[in-house]
C-alpha cells in the first residue's frame, strides 16, 4: 500500500499562530469514532471552526475565505497530547499537504509522516517571518523542495534548510510506507522473535 | 565506553536491524489494543492480505468510548456501540485475546495491564494511546503510538523508531503529607512545560521517586507525555518484583526467580550518561493544580496564577486565551475557586489506591450540594475490590456513587461529559479546551484534591483538611 509521491509544492498559506495546540482541538475526541480513515477533515479544528450551536465561527482562519492554501502555519509544539493519528488524518483530509511550525510534538510528527503530510519545522525567526508576510499579504506564497530540504518565502526569496530523516524523506518521495518495509525484514525479524522466546 | 542508561539497556536488546542515518526496526513484546486506535489498522492489514505475526502478543480490550453506566445493556450510543463490536470482530478473526464489556478482567489498557502481570520489567510494549508511557513504572520500555504503527506491529511485530534521546529527572528527598504522586508529576510539567520532555525518554529516579508505591510510580510515568517526553521509566526494586509477583501473566515459581535475577540487572550504570540532567527537590512540592488548557500551566495550591509580564512575549497571546477559555484573571488564587464537577479516574488515577484516598478523605464527611461528583474505577477488578473493601459503601454514605470502569470523562468520548462552561476538577491527564467535553473547563489535581473540592464545594488546600 502507497502513499502519494510527494513533490515540490508552491502554495498559498494558512497561518494559526497559536502554540502548543494539542490533537483534542486538531481533532475532538468524540469524532475519532469511524472505523475507516477517511472524512476526518470535516471536523478538522472543530471546536474552533463552530460554535456550540454549531454556527461558523467567522474570526477563525479556516472560514475566512480570504485565506487558502495546502500549508498550515502554526505556532510552536504543534500537535501535543494524545497519539491520535486521526490528527494527521484530518489534516490530509481537509486538503493541507504541509505543516509548517518552530517545533512539532514526536507522535503527531511520526503520524504525519506515515500519512504523506510533510511536518517542516523551522526556526522561530523564520516562522515569524511567514506569520508577518502573511499578515501583510494573504497571498504570499511558500515553496517547499524535500529533495532539497528548503522552504522558501517567494517574496523575498528568503530560503531556510530543513532536517529530515533521510529514510522518511525517501519514503515521502517515492511513497513508500514502512510495513512494506518491515515486511521486505520478515525473515530476520521472525528469527529475532524465536530468540525471543 | 561508558556505561549504559536502563533506557539503553532495554531498547539495544530489542534492536532487530538499523537503516543507516535512519530509524531502528525495534522489536515489540506486548501490544495493548483499544476500540479506537485499531479498526483501521487492522482494515490496513487485511487490506493488504495478511495475517497478525503474533496474535499471542497481544491483548485487548474496550475502554475509551464506552459506557460507565448499566454496561449490561447494549451500549445506546450507534457509533460507540459499531466500535466495540468492530474491536471485537477483529479480535475474533485473527486470534488476540479480549477482555470484553462482560468480561472480569475489562478495563482500561493501562490499569490492566500491569493488574494482570501482563506489564514486566525489561519489556518494550506499545499500545495506540499516549499513555502507555504509564507501564514504564516496571521498568520497561513503553511509549504510544499511531494507527499506522499498530498496523506495523500487528503485521511484523516491529516498529520503525528512531532512538529518542535520553534526560534524568532526580527527585530527592520527602514528600510532605497530603503530597501525593500526583502533585510530583504535575510539579515536573508545570517546571518542564508541556513541550519541554520533547524528543527525550526520561528515567525517574531519586528518593522521593522511589518512596512511591508502584501505583504513585504508574501515575508519575502515566504523565511523561504531557510534558512531551516519548516515554518515561523507573528502575525495578523490590516494590516492583513484590507487585509482579502472583499475577495472572507474571512468571510463576523457578521461572519467577530467575526472571527477579534478571530483573535486577535493570538499571542505569554509575557512569551512563544522560543527554540532559533535570533535578527537583521533594520539599518544594505541594498540592499542584493547573489553571490552564495545557498540563504545564499549572501552580501550587496555594499560589497564583502568573501575572501577564511573567510570561514570555511570544507566548502571551497563547497564555491569555487560555485564561479567557478558563474563565480566569492573570494573578488570580487558586484556592477558593468554585467548582460544579469533580471526576475521580481514568489511566492516570483509577486504581486501587486512588479510590481508597478519596474513600478514606471523604468518610463521615458529605459531598457538597453545588457538585456533581463521578468517581469511577480504572477496571473491573478495581471496582471489585472497591466493594470488597468497604470502599463503595463509604463513598455512597458521603454522597458519592462508583460508577463503572473506562477512560470516561477524562476525554468524554461516552456519555460522561462535563457541560460547557461548568469547572471540573479532574484527577486525569490533560486540561485541553473541550478535552471533558465541548466548552467544558478542567483543572487538574490528585485524588486528594479532588476529594477535598468535592466535599467543600470549592478548590481548597486538601492539608487543611487531614
Amino acid at each position: 500500500m502507497s502513499i502519494d509521491k510527494f513533490k515540490t509544492i508552491r502554495s498559498t498559506a494558512v497561518p494559526l499562530p497559536i502554540e502548543n495546540v494539542d490533537t483534542d482541538q486538531i481533532i475532538p475526541a468524540r469524532f475519532l469514532k469511524a472505523t475507516t480513515r477517511d472524512g476526518f477533515g470535516e471536523n478538522l479544528f472543530r471546536d474552533w471552526r463552530y460554535d456550540k450551536n454549531e454556527n461558523p465561527v467567522e474570526s477563525f482562519v479556516l472560514n475566512d475565505p480570504t485565506y487558502s492554501g495546502k500549508i498550515l502555519v502554526t505556532g510552536k509544539n504543534f500537535g501535543s497530547g494524545s497519539s491520535r493519528e486521526h490528527a494527521a488524518w484530518a489534516i490530509h483530509d481537509y486538503g493541507f499537504k504541509i505543516v509548517v511550525s518552530s517545533f512539532f510534538a514526536d507522535i503527531f510528527k511520526n503520524n504525519a509522516l506515515n500519512n504523506g503530510l510533510l511536518p517542516v519545522q523551522v526556526s522561530e525567526a523564520f516562522l515569524i517571518k511567514i506569520f508577518d508576510s502573511i499578515e501583510s499579504n494573504k497571498q504570499t506564497l511558500l515553496e517547499v523542495n524535500l529533495e532539497d530540504q528548503t522552504i522558501r518565502l517567494l517574496v523575498t526569496s528568503e530560503t531556510e534548510h530543513f532536517d529530515i530523516n533521510p529514510y522518511k524523506k525517501n519514503c515521502m518521495l517515492n511513497g513508500y510506507d514502512d510495513i512494506d518495509y518491515l515486511l521486505s525484514l520478515k525473515d530476520k525479524i521472525k528469527v529475532f522473535a524465536e530468540s525471543k522466546s | 565506553m561508558g556505561g549504559k542508561t536502563l533506557f539503553d539497556k532495554i531498547w539495544d536488546t530489542h534492536v532487530v536491524d538499523v537503516i543507516e542515518g535512519g530509524p531502528s526496526v525495534l522489536y515489540i513484546d506486548k501490544h495493548l489494543i483499544h476500540e479506537v486506535t485499531s479498526p483501521q489498522a487492522f482494515a490496513g492489514i487485511e487490506k493488504r492480505g495478511i495475517p497478525v505475526f503474533k496474535p499471542e502478543n497481544a491483548v485487548a480490550t474496550p475502554d475509551h468510548n464506552i459506557p460507565t453506566e448499566n454496561q449490561h445493556l447494549p451500549i445506546r450510543e450507534e457509533l460507540s456501540r459499531f466500535q466495540v463490536d468492530k474491536l471485537t470482530e477483529n479480535c475474533n478473526r485473527h486470534g488476540i485475546t479480549l477482555y470484553g464489556l462482560s468480561h472480569p478482567y475489562q478495563g482500561i489498557v493501562h490499569v490492566i495491564g500491569p493488574q494482570l502481570g501482563i506489564t514486566q520489567p525489561g519489556i518494550t510494549m506499545v499500545c495506540g494511546d499516549s499513555h502507555t508511557s504509564t507501564h514504564g513504572a516496571f521498568g520497561s520500555v513503553a511509549f504510544g503510538i499511531g494507527t499506522s504503527e499498530v498496523e506495523m506491529v500487528l503485521a511484523t511485530q516491529c516498529i520503525m523508531q528512531p532512538k529518542p534521546m535520553k534526560m534524568r529527572i532526580t527527585v530527592e528527598g520527602d514528600l510532605s503529607k497530603g503530597v501525593t504522586a500526583k502533585d510530583v508529576v504535575l510539579y515536573i510539567i508545570t517546571k518542564m512545560t508541556t513541550g519541554g520532555g520533547t524528543g527525550y525518554f526520561v528515567e525517574y529516579t531519586g528518593s522521593a521517586i522511589r518512596s512511591l508505591s508502584m501505583e504513585g510510580r504508574m501515575t508519575v510515568c502515566n504523565m511523561s507525555i504531557e510534558m512531551g517526553a516519548r516515554g518515561g521509566l523507573i528502575a525495578p526494586d523490590e516494590k516492583t518484583f513484590e507487585y509482579v509477583k502472583g499475577r495472572e501473566f507474571a512468571p510463576k515459581g523457578k521461572a519467577f526467580d530467575e526472571a527477579i535475577e534478571k530483573w535486577k540487572e535493570l538499571k542505569t550504570d554509575v557512569d551512563a550518561v544522560f543527554d540532559k540532567e533535570i533535578h527537583f527537590d521533594a520539599s518544594d512540592i505541594e498540592p499542584w493544580v493547573t489553571y490552564g488548557t495545557n498540563p504545564g500551566m499549572g501552580t501550587g495550591i496555594t499560589g497564583r496564577i502568573p501575572q501577564i509580564e511573567e510570561i514570555e512575549t511570544a507566548a502571551q497571546d497563547s497564555f491569555m486565551k487560555s485564561l479567557k477559555y478558563m474563565g480566569f484573571n492573570p494573578g488570580d488564587k487558586m484556592e477558593g475557586k468554585p467548582v460544579d464537577y469533580v471526576f475521580v479516574g481514568s489511566c492516570t488515577n483509577g486504581r486501587i489506591e486512588d479510590l481508597r484516598e478519596v474513600a478514606d478523605f471523604v468518610k463521615g464527611k458529605k459531598k457538597a450540594d453545588n457538585i456533581t461528583a463521578w468517581i469511577v474505577p480504572g477496571s473491573k477488578q478495581v471496582e471489585e475490590q472497591a466493594n470488597k473493601e468497604g470502599i463503595t459503601g463509604i463513598l455512597e454514605a458521603a454522597g458519592f456513587k462508583l460508577r463503572q470502569a473506562g477512560c470516561s470523562a477524562c476525554l468524554a468520548m461516552n456519555d460522561d461529559k462535563i457541560p460547557a462552561g461548568k469547572l471540573s476538577v479532574s484527577t486525569s491527564n490533560r486540561n485541553f479546551e473541550g478535552r471533558q467535553g465541548p466548552g467544558s473547563r478542567t483543572i487538574l489535581a490528585s485524588p486528594l484534591t479532588a476529594a477535598a473540592a468535592a466535599v467543600s464545594g470549592k478548590l481548597v488546600d486538601p492539608r487543611d483538611l487531614i
